[in-house]
């Protein structure tokens, strides 16, 4: 939670942290509701698309996107682990599927500011 | 000996003060249970109350699901113990594994507040007995994330089981598939919905007393299994 918050932030950052050695992995995890799942929050963004005469939107899905990120490098063990947090608490199986991608440790950048 | 009923909060719970109230109108005693805590102080029977805890983050009782005292609560539950979840209750024991099915968002998108007449479809529960197959019930029901869905093969077993305990008469007002409104597990001692009978079991604040049933229900229940 803290370290999305401090990604985001805009405060600018001191010497120290920018010369900071410490290796950082980022796992990004998506999580979207199964195809067969009624998604009312897509349908209804896709109502507003609408509105904003954007033209021939066939299906609007909306998700949710986690940026963990961990000290150092990640063992298969962590992998493991992280798998299966992303299918018993980031989703729920019944309704959702989720992805995880692993990017390598040192080349974290600030994802969120696009 | 008085049964001890127990009622669970959770950082967002709201509606634990009307659950143990109406646990006392029923005639039991009322055991406060905290969720950090690993201690069921000895109690005979559990209520997940509603609210939104954690506030409703990440889903709606998925980060409830994970607290200390859910452990205990599986096991409980695995054991025989009677527990019901009302609402977020019902939400935390879908995502805990308890009952099958998952609550999704109203199909609506609105959050619905209404009175909401329910048919009792298993009396044999640990938490209906005191009702007959067929009976309706009114009860207060207000929820935004209501919609009960499960994959189709979990929908017939749930159907085939008498596992579906209550459907909404008259209206749907959540989308919920083939208009339920509360399951059990197979052993019909956990039992889930998403109306408050909490909220009907005094006329001064509620549309019936019918939310006593269930109270009653428990109680026959205990008693059954301790004379067994």
């Amino acid at each position: 939670m803290n370290s999305t918050r401090d990604t985001i932030s805009e405060q600018p950052v001191t010497p120290a942290e920018q010369t900071s050695e410490m290796s950082v992995a980022r796992v990004v995890v998506d999580v979207m509701l199964k195809p067969e799942i009624l998604d009312p929050q897509g349908r209804a963004v896709q109502g507003a698309l609408g509105r904003l005469d954007l033209q021939g939107v066939i299906d609007v899905r909306q998700g949710k996107q986690f940026v963990i990120d961990l000290e150092g490098d990640l063992d298969e063990a962590t992998v493991a682990k992280l798998h299966d947090i992303a299918e018993h608490l980031l989703s729920n199986p019944v309704i959702e599927d989720y992805v995880l991608h692993i990017e390598p440790a040192g080349t974290a950048t600030t994802g969120a500011q696009q | 000996m008085t049964a001890r009923i127990g009622v669970v909060t959770f950082p967002g719970t709201l509606d634990d003060q009307d659950a143990a109230r109406a646990v006392a109108l029923g005639g039991a005693e009322v055991v406060r249970l905290w969720h950090g805590d690993h201690d069921l102080k000895d109690v005979d029977a559990i209520i997940l109350p509603g609210g939104f805890s954690y506030g409703d983050y990440l889903r709606c009782g998925a980060i409830s699901a994970h607290a200390p005292l859910m452990a205990n609560i599986v096991d409980a539950a695995n054991g025989g113990m009677p527990v019901l979840g009302i609402c977020n209750g019902f939400q935390i024991l879908c995502e805990s594994g308890l009952l099958p099915g998952a609550l999704t968002r109203n199909e609506s998108l609105h959050f619905i507040c209404r009175d909401q007449v329910l048919k009792i479809e298993n009396a044999d529960t640990a938490w209906t007995n005191d009702f007959d197959n067929g009976d309706h019930i009114e009860v207060p029901l207000k929820n935004g994330e209501g919609r009960f869905i499960a994959d189709s093969k979990t929908l017939e077993q749930l159907e085939a089981d008498n596992q579906v305990v209550f459907r909404y008469v008259d209206v749907n007002p959540n989308g919920s598939l083939n208009d339920i409104a509360g399951i059990s597990n197979a052993r019909g001692n956990v039992v889930g919905l998403m109306p408050h009978p909490e909220h009907a079991v005094e006329l001064l604040t509620g549309p019936t007393t019918d939310g006593l049933g269930l109270i009653r229900s428990v109680l026959a229940s205990l008693t059954a299994r301790s004379v067994a």
